[in-house]
């Protein structure tokens, strides 16, 4: 393999980690989406460049659903979402902007430090993939627990979840990697009806003492 | 002979599939119900035939000794939940809190939930079976919010939020395995198939099984409902129809558990990684002693038992992470047991929530005089999940207990004070419910004895009298599990 393949598969996967940052610090939910659509992109690109290197013409199919599915239909669904629902435009966090963004750095260091020891033996291409899929992951799931809204929410699990396809695709010569993705956009494309039909408008944890003991359905 | 056996296992999987195609397009409740039991019968039937004739292993599928008695489990309760469920969903349209056109859904989402599980209990191939799960997790999200009311919503987008997020965690793990096993085993399919893994386990990179384990034991422990992880548990069994709630503790909780069993087995054959005993012991007896005390501050009846159901799975994943081929025997008979044995409350306690109008313990009394059938189907059940002679519950209870006692005796202290605690709360609420004066609204309801009895006299079965058919059986499937 040569050096510039290499350079160019850290780069997309260094670039989802960075856009991951990006989204952590977003308070509007449109410019939110307009993030998760870069981070798609970003992971399109990844995938299609390991399709590339690794001459595995199934990947494409990833790459695709990963560009056509996630970084352009997912967000236009959830711009038209915030609109006819009426749902809050800021973003809510739970910690400030400072904590969330150490504690994001610490996430990063961590992965790196708990995957490099470990997949000594899977190969230099892998290993940095999947240091950096681990802190896609861990990043998606700060940002799932340090907001309020359902949609940002969301937002988080996708990255989240790019951050596995990120994975799988970086583990050479995976099967089912394609089905996978499909799966997960299934499970996305629920997730999205789930808040259409459900018309979640906000997380329902509220301040409001009231709202909370009517939610717990057991303190009654 | 093999061809035969290779049916019965497509009928247990496409059966299903085909049912839910055709239950979309009956509009018929009525029709559609018994669709529903016809086809939960046809493929308990398949399954039954799968303990005598095994197919040939695929690269996609499989049939051993330990996943058929979790596949017939599956199909068979799942029979007695479509059995109950006909009956329930009709009470539930009489008082309006159903309408037709989601009753068209729920019975296709019911077998699409039934091929998820059967598909993940026989998948030969890791990925195969994260996909059957994830199914099955959605089926059930769809299902928890299907009264929508503002509850049984958040309940749904609860359970929807920290499952998505254990299958996602339990898919990384499946990546790392893959990654451990593909030095070993070769690039492709044979490195996610589960006769591939334990065959090389031995070879594989321990510091990466160490850290699949993790990602996986978080993940699929999620829908085991272990504790600290078990969350959405309550919630999701208290919101939804009471069908599902029986599904959902009966057989979601033990494909999860079937999971983890495997890759214990994987981590098991490789010296150098670490024992995942220890975690499943430490994960188990929390889980028990937590559960119990949160059983006597529950309020709702539903609730209760799903609370009863954590502190059970905590019992078999304790009674698995022991090992060996006593503990293993105890586990299994206990998990095919609490199976039993919880669905046949649920039923109780749905048509005793729907007798009573609610589901709120304080606003229920003297089933045994209004309901007095309710209540002993209720009653028997309460006594059996408890542990109590001659039931099959005290029999895996003692197992696990004595053969705890015989090897680590400090262990079977927190367990015994777990048991005895929930022992309590059960008592207490039972009596609540079952005695005194009448309370509350008396509602006509259309009772279906039928799958409680036919759960609670297998249970009392095999309190009594083990065939030595299945002892042997199941003293294999122990050994085999390390």
């Amino acid at each position: 393999m040569s050096r510039l393949d290499f350079d160019v598969a850290h780069l997309l996967a260094g670039l989802m980690v960075l856009v991951s940052f990006l989204m952590l610090y977003q308070d509007r939910l449109y410019s939110l989406l307009n993030t998760f659509a870069l981070h798609a992109l970003a992971l399109a690109l990844a995938v299609a460049w390991q399709a590339q290197i690794q001459d595995a013409p199934h990947l494409y199919i990833t790459a695709a659903i990963a560009l056509l599915f996630k970084a352009m239909i997912i967000p236009y669904a959830l711009h038209r979402l915030i609109q006819r629902l009426g749902i809050h435009r800021e973003v809510e966090p739970v910690a400030g902007l400072g904590i969330t963004m150490v504690l994001g750095l610490a996430l990063v260091a961590l992965s790196i430090s708990v995957m490099l020891p470990v997949t000594a033996a899977a190969g230099t291409l892998a290993r940095e993939d999947l240091a950096f899929a681990l802190s896609v992951v861990l990043l998606g799931l700060l940002m799932m627990i340090t907001r309020r809204n359902a949609v940002s929410q969301v937002v988080g699990f996708m990255s989240l979840e790019n951050g596995l396809i990120l994975a799988a695709t970086g583990a050479r010569g995976m099967p089912l990697v394609v089905e996978i993705s499909v799966a997960f956009s299934i499970l996305i494309a629920f997730i999205v009806i789930g808040i259409f039909l459900f018309r979640i408008r906000e997380r329902f944890d509220t301040v409001d003492v009231a709202a909370l003991d009517r939610f717990r359905g057991d303190r009654r | 002979m093999s061809a035969f056996a290779n049916h019965a296992l497509a009928g247990v999987l496409l059966i299903p599939v085909a049912a839910a195609t055709v239950l979309t397009l009956v509009p018929s409740y009525r029709l559609a119900a018994r669709i529903n039991m016809a086809a939960s019968f046809a493929a308990l039937l398949c399954a039954l035939v799968l303990i005598g004739h095994r197919p040939p292993p695929g690269t996609y599928l499989f049939v051993d000794d330990l996943n058929v008695v979790f596949l017939v489990l599956n199909c068979f309760v799942g029979f007695t939940a479509s059995v109950f469920s006909a009956g329930y969903i009709r009470h539930e349209l009489e008082t309006g809190r159903l309408t037709p056109f989601y009753l068209r859904f729920y019975h296709a989402i019911y077998q699409v939930m039934l091929f998820g599980m059967s598909l993940a209990l026989a998948a030969q191939n890791i990925g195969v079976m994260w996909v059957a799960i994830e199914l099955a997790t959605l089926s059930t999200v769809m299902m928890v919010g299907l009264y929508r009311t503002h509850e049984a919503i958040e309940a749904a987008w609860k359970y929807f939020i920290l499952a998505s997020v254990g299958i996602a965690l339990a898919l990384f793990g499946t990546i790392l395995v893959y990654l451990a096993a593909q030095a070993a085993v070769g690039q492709g399919l044979p490195a996610m198939s589960w006769r591939q893994l334990v065959a090389h386990a031995r070879s594989f990179d321990p510091a990466l099984l160490d850290l699949a384990f993790v990602f996986l034991l978080l993940g699929y422990g999620t829908k085991v409902g272990l504790v600290p992880l078990h969350a959405w548990l309550p919630d999701a069994h208290a919101e939804g129809p009471t069908p599902i709630s029986a599904v959902l503790s009966g057989l979601l909780l033990n494909v999860a558990l079937y999971a983890l069993l495997r890759f214990k087995v994987v981590m098991a054959a490789n010296p150098g990684a670490i024992a995942p005993g220890p975690l499943l012991v430490t994960m188990g007896l929390v889980s028990v002693v937590f559960a119990a005390f949160m059983l006597y501050r529950r309020r709702d009846i539903k609730r209760l038992f799903a609370y009863s159901s954590i502190e059970h799975m905590g019992i078999i994943t304790f009674a698995f992470g022991m090992g060996g081929p006593l503990a293993n025997f105890a586990g299994l008979l206990h998990m095919t047991m609490h199976s039993l044995t919880k669905s046949a409350i649920f039923y109780s306690v749905g048509q005793t929530s729907q007798a009573k109008g609610t589901q709120k313990l304080e606003e229920m009394g003297g089933l045994s005089v209004t309901h007095p059938g309710l209540a002993w189907g209720l009653v028997i059940g309460v006594i059996a999940i408890l542990g109590m002679p001659p039931m099959g519950v005290f029999m895996s209870e003692f197992l696990v207990i004595s053969s705890t006692f015989a090897r680590a005796p400090l262990l079977a202290v927190p367990l015994v004070l777990g048991l005895l605690i929930a022992f309590g709360a059960l008592v207490l609420r039972l009596q609540q419910v079952v005695f005194g004066a009448p309370k509350g609204e008396v509602r006509p309801v259309h009772t279906t004895y039928l799958p409680i009895v036919m759960h609670l006299a297998l249970v009392l079965i095999a309190g009594i009298y083990l065939p030595p058919a299945i002892v042997t059986w199941f003293q294999n499937v122990a050994r085999s599990l390390g």
